[in-house]
This record gives structure tokens, C-alpha cells and sequence, in this order.
């Protein structure tokens, strides 16, 4: 119901708490209208035909209170990689957490703040970027998340500077005060020659309740930078997810994306980026793992405005019980992005016959000398490579969840970030081997 | 140690053996011959029980007891081992970590502790000697990506650790240059127990040079033509297989 958030909306506005600045309360403004026109899409709506968001659209949320305990350090320990040195903030039901966060030792030229304090510390490069690159004319979820502004990271790495240890952005939801939403945004921004890497997790604390994470990150990356960007969603449950990343591209820059996504009831995860300058790189890759009812949904979008980019992608996907994957990926190459070069791959394995995917990767090509392909496959394990463990003794149940790790371990395999990767592997391994 | 009885297969509606009878003891070493297309890798497989093929007459005793009433892995366990022709690649999986859940699943199967992971390490150091291959071998997941030769010298290594009871190689000579050959042989012959057997299934008589056979049988249209002593490849390297069809044939 959209009445729930036009109420809240009034709430926030009346109790005048806010620290923002006029412009983003003009922005705040202008993205609740917005919302209101749109409303929630339906399954006529292209860009959603194959994920219902009855389920959010039906429920009332307000804002998610604070926990009624306070979140204790250990309760963070399986989300955090047993990474002691990472340059960490914490986010508890969407607010910032400076008892639970740890941004020390920066690197000189690096500003890692919750959005509040970056009012006051970066005010122009935020009046600047936010709201800029996640546009939300045609976006409920980003018009939602703008109306609510109010709480989220905001990154700046100056030009040539190199971020060694990684910067974990940790939305952590906790619904022992009742169910609701979080609504946070996130902006990074590394200038020219910067390089950095960023882990977002989003994860529940609990299975108890019902809440709905909603959240915006906007990402500009600057002539000759990279930024390594991880997406880890472990949210609980009974929680629904949805996520955007905007990513506007300069020239010679790299975006490293994976997004990893396991949690939640429903979910749907947005991965956009505009290759904006010559000679750009994008690889988009991603790996989803569901079972029961759950809905796991993603979105990527690459267009290749300009000439000499290139583009990978390779999402895959292990579905079990009545889960339902979607993945939707469109590469745009405009008129003047010749010398695109661009490959994207969808592979899902289904372990259940009620186990469902729909797949549709989508090329628009407006460009006439490039080089593009795309495919996607849906199936269930390879009986050759099965024989082949099997003749070396591995029982079949063994060889069978051997496989389905291997398919999954084949993508996390390009996470370069060792502790993210052996994490992930050895959840992956826990989840499909049977442990003795 | 084997015993093959008017063995017929079918992989669909196509009969691919048409009455083999062989018999294997041990300590001995056979080389399977024939043209492409005899049934020779076909045989290999039967006998490792490969789902895509059907029996559908005769018998296979092994070890006294009905070998093709045995799963693929329940065979590897007793001590059969096939090296494929076209070794499986498998992305996602180590080498290390296969090899070792392998050696595991048959050391269980023969009563014996599993290994931990620490001395199984010093086992492959050794093994891996044998065949010349690199320790980043191990790393790597299973065959992805490497080159025909490390794929053949990866499946000896395989025999080496998993150490068979009857090893059959299929085609493992076929796509080497002369120096993996030698590897791989070398490899073979340093395996050879009086109370082991091995049957190698090949198309050249080069690999015999390397593994020296106590029989070889000559295989086409589903049947063995000729068995005969190491002479016989010799023979054939000499005069083709035409002349043998020929004979089957009148």
C-alpha cells in the first residue's frame, strides 16, 4: 500500500528532525510525488513481468524501529569474513552504528562517513552526485528510497589514492521492535586513478519477523579508476529485498561487480552501468542460490555509450525445492559505441522439477562494428561428468553434490578479494556436500 | 581376475559388441587392437559401466563375482579403474580435493582409516613424481584447461593414488607427442604388481613399444578376430588391420 509511505512520509517531514540540507529535502520532495504516480509495478510493467511485488506492495511498513536490545559485535561475526582490518560501518535497521563500526586508518585522501556527517564534511560532492546517477523517473523502488533519504554511507577516495583493505558497508536488520523497512543510500565516489574495493552485505539477525530492505547505491567512477564492488545479500527469511547499484562509468575505468544473493523471501537486485568514456571495462558477475518458495530476481544493464569498451558477464544459478529465479540482462551498445565488445552468460542449474527459471538476456545493438554474444542455459547435471566421479569410487550422492558445489564454485571463483571468496566457497560447500 | 563371456552391448538401437570372450589374470598385461570403430573403447567402458551403454548378453566375472550387476562406483571400489580417453573436465572442483574424497571413498570401501589431509599431501608429492606433473596440478580444478598431455598424465596420476587392481586404459596413448607418451608408460610400468592386470585399449602399436603386452587381441565389428602374443602388434603396425577383416570376413 502506498498510503503507509505517503504517511510516513508526512511523519518524518512534520517532526522537522532531519539535518538535511534544503536540497535534499526539495529532493525528498519531488521523489515521494513520484512515487505516488507510479505506484508499485506489476507484472504488465516489462521490467517486472516475471516478479510479483504483491507481497511488498501489499503489506504496510513503516520505518524499522531500533532493535529493543542493542546489536552486540559477536552477532555480526558470520557476516564479517573474520576480516579484522577492513574498514567497516555498520548499519542497524537502516541507521548508522558508530559503537559497531570501525573506519580507521583510512589512507589519506579516502572519506568513508555516514550520510548525515557527509553533509557537513563533503557537502558539495554529495549536492553534486546524489540523486544524479540513480534517477528515479521511471524507478518506484529508487523514488521510494529517495523520499526516505536519511541514512546510508557516503565514500570519496581522492584521485591516484589506492584503498589497500576493503570497505564493508554492513546493513544488518534486526525486528525485535516489529516488522519494517529500511531505506538506506549509498554514494561512492573515487576520482581519477582511484581504486578501491567495497563490500555491501545486507543480512538479518533474526527469522522472526517480516522487514523489507530497499537500497539505493550510486557509484562514480572516475578516467582511469576501478572500483571492485561486492554485493552479498543474506537476508532472512521471511525479509524482502531490493537493491539497486547505478554505476556511471569515465573513460579507461573499471567496474568489478559481483552479486551474490541467498537471503530473503523475495528479492530483486538491480546491477546498472553506463560505460560513459573510451576504453571502459565491466564485469558483471553473480551467483544465486535458492530453495523453497524464495524468489531471487536480478536486473543488470550495461550500456556502452561510448567506443572501445568491453563487457563480461556471467551470472549462474542453483535452484532447489519451488524456488524461482529470474535473470534479466540487457546490453545497450548506442550508435557511437563501435569496437564494443561485449560477452554475457546465464547458467542455472535446477535441482528440483518444481524449481523454476525464467531467462532473458537481451542485446540491443544500434552500432555496427562490434562484437557481442550472449547465451543462457538451463539444466541439470552433466551424466558425463557424474560417470567420471563415479568411476573413480565417489559415491553418487557425493558425486551429485560435488557437481552442484563445482557449478557454483566455478563463478565465485572470480572474486579476486580471497577472504569474500573462501567464505563464500566454504557456505557453498556446507550448503550442497553433506559434512561428516 | 576377469572373465569376459559372449559379451554383447548396445548404445541405443545399435549393437556395438557382438560376443566378446576374453579372459585376464593376473600379473598380466593385454592390449586391445582394432580399427576406429571396432567396439574397443566401447569394451573399456562397458567394463567400467558406463550408463550410456546396454548390456544385453553374456557375463562379466570379476573377482568371482557378477561385475555388471556393480555401480560404476562400487567397481572403483573393488578395484577397477578406467583412464579415459577423453578425460571429463570439471570446473569448480580441485584436483586435490577430487583426488582426495577418491582415495578416501576406496580406502573406506576397503575397511581401511581415511586419510587426512596432511599425509595425503606427502602421498601426492610422490605420485605426482611419477607422472613429472607440478604441484600447481593440484590447485587447479579438475582437468579445466589443461592441455591433452596433462589430461592423459592426470589420469595416471589418478591410477597411481587410487592403485587398481585392474587398470584399463583407453586410448590413453592417443593425441600425445613422444615424450608423454614415455611419461605416461613409464608411469604404467612402474604401477605393474604380478598381482595386478591392466588391459590397454589402443589404435597404435607405438604405445606397446613403451608397455610391453603379454597378449594382444584384435578387435572389429564387435568380435575379437586374433589374439596373439606381442608379435601380433607387430604384425599389424606392419601390414594394417585390412588383411584380418578380410580373413573374419572369408
Amino acid at each position: 500500500m502506498i498510503e503507509s509511505y505517503l504517511r510516513g512520509f508526512e511523519r518524518i517531514s512534520a517532526s522537522g528532525g532531519s539535518t538535511a540540507p534544503d536540497w535534499a529535502k526539495s529532493l525528498r520532495l519531488s521523489a515521494i510525488t513520484r512515487f505516488e504516480t507510479l505506484g508499485f509495478p506489476t507484472t504488465k510493467n516489462e521490467d517486472w513481468h516475471f516478479t510479483s511485488v504483491a507481497p511488498i506492495a501489499e503489506r504496510e511498513f513503516d520505518l524499522l524501529a531500533p532493535p529493543t536490545h542493542g546489536v552486540k559485535a559477536a552477532q555480526l561475526a558470520p557476516f564479517t569474513f573474520g576480516a579484522t582490518d577492513w574498514h567497516t560501518l555498520v548499519f542497524v535497521n537502516g541507521r548508522y552504528d558508530a559503537a559497531l563500526s570501525n573506519a580507521a586508518a583510512l589512507p589519506d585522501g579516502v572519506t568513508l562517513v555516514p550520510l548525515k556527517q557527509a553533509y557537513e564534511t563533503l557537502p558539495l560532492l554529495v549536492e553534486q552526485y546524489l540523486g544524479k546517477v540513480a534517477t528515479f523517473d521511471g524507478q518506484t523502488f529508487t523514488a521510494l528510497n529517495t523520499a526516505f533519504l536519511d541514512d546510508g554511507a557516503v565514500l570519496h577516495v581522492g584521485k591516484e589514492v589506492e584503498v589497500a583493505r576493503p570497505i564493508h558497508l554492513l546493513f544488518v536488520s534486526d525486528t525485535s521492535a516489529g516488522a519494517g523497512t529500511a531505506q538506506p543510500h549509498n554514494l561512492i565516489v573515487l576520482d581519477r586513478f582511484a581504486k578501491a574495493t567495497v563490500i555491501e552485505s545486507y543480512a538479518g539477525l533474526d527469522d522472526r519477523g517480516t522487514y523489507f530492505t530497499n537500497v539505493v547505491t550510486e557509484a562514480v567512477v572516475g578516467d582511469g579508476a576501478t572500483l571492485t564492488h561486492l554485493k552479498l545479500q543474506r537476508e532472512s527469511a521471511k525479509a524482502y529485498h531490493v537493491g539497486t547499484l547505478d554505476v556511471r562509468q569515465a573513460r579507461d575505468s573499471h567496474l568489478v561487480s559481483f552479486s551474490f544473493a541467498t537471503g530473503a523471501a523475495l528479492s530483486r537486485t538491480n546491477i546498472y552501468t553506463q560505460l560513459r568514456g573510451d576504453g571502459c571495462g565491466a564485469t558483471l558477475n553473480g551467483l544465486y542460490l535458492g530453495d523453497g518458495e524464495q524468489h531471487i530476481d536480478h536486473q543488470t544493464r550495461i550500456e556502452h555509450v561510448e567506443p572501445n569498451c568491453y563487457s563480461r558477464e556471467l551470472y549462474k544459478g542453483i535452484l532447489d525445492g519451488s524456488a524461482h529465479g529470474v535473470f534479466n540482462g540487457k546490453v545497450y551498445v548506442h550508435p557511437a559505441a563501435q569496437k564494443t565488445d561485449g560477452k554475457q552468460t546465464n547458467n542455472t542449474l535446477l535441482l528440483s522439477e518444481k524449481a523454476q527459471i525464467d531467462t532473458k538476456p537481451q542485446l540491443e545493438i544500434f552500432a555496427d562494428d562490434v562484437k557481442c554474444t550472449h547465451g543462457a542455459t538451463v539444466g541439470r547435471l552433466d551424466e558425463t561428468a557424474l560417470f567420471y566421479l563415479k568411476s573413480r569410487g565417489i559415491a553418487a550422492r557425493t558425486a551429485r553434490q560435488l557437481l552442484t558445489y563445482a557449478f557454483a564454485a566455478d563463478v565465485l571463483e572470480s572474486i579476486e578479494l580471497a577472504e569474500v571468496r573462501e567464505g563464500l566457497e566454504a557456505a557453498t560447500l556446507r550448503r550442497y556436500i553433506d559434512q561428516e | 581376475m576377469l572373465e569376459i563371456k559372449n559379451l554383447h552391448a548396445t548404445a541405443g538401437d545399435r549393437e556395438i559388441l557382438r560376443g566378446i570372450d576374453l579372459t585376464v589374470n593376473a600379473g598380466e598385461v593385454h592390449a586391445v587392437m582394432g580399427p576406429n570403430g571396432s567396439g574397443k573403447s566401447t569394451l573399456a567402458q562397458v567394463l567400467a559401466g558406463h550408463p550410456a551403454y546396454e548390456v544385453t548378453e553374456g557375463t562379466v566375472t570379476y573377482e568371482g563375482q557378477d561385475l555388471l550387476s556393480l555401480d560404476p562406483e562400487v567397481r572403483a571400489q573393488q578395484g577397477i579403474f578406467l583412464a579415459f580417453q577423453y578425460p571429463v573436465e570439471i570446473p569448480g572442483v580441485s584436483n586435490a580435493y577430487f583426488m582426495r574424497a577418491a582415495y578416501n571413498e576406496i580406502r573406506k570401501a576397503r575397511g581401511e582409516e581415511e586419510i587426512d589431509p596432511i599425509s595425503f599431501a606427502d602421498l601426492m608429492d610422490e605420485k605426482m613424481k611419477l607422472v613429472e606433473m607440478e604441484s600447481d596440478m593440484l590447485s587447479r580444478s579438475v582437468n579445466t584447461g589443461f592441455s591433452g598431455g596433462e589430461k592423459k598424465r592426470n589420469e595416471i596420476l589418478q591410477m597411481a593414488v587410487l592403485e587398481p587392481k585392474l587398470a584399463i586404459l583407453d586410448e590413453t596413448d592417443s593425441g600425445l607427442d613422444i615424450d608423454a607418451l614415455r611419461i605416461v608408460a613409464n608411469g604404467v610400468n612402474t604401477l605393474k604388481r604380478p598381482e595386478n592386470a591392466t588391459i590397454v585399449v589402443t589404435h597404435y602399436q607405438r604405445l606397446l613399444n613403451y608397455i610391453v603386452p603379454d597378449y594382444v587381441h584384435v578387435l572389429a565389428g564387435g568380435r575379437i578376430v586374433r589374439s596373439g602374443g606381442k608379435e601380433l602388434a607387430l604384425e599389424l603396425e606392419a601390414k594394417g588391420y585390412d588383411w584380418l577383416l578380410e580373413e573374419a570376413v572369408a
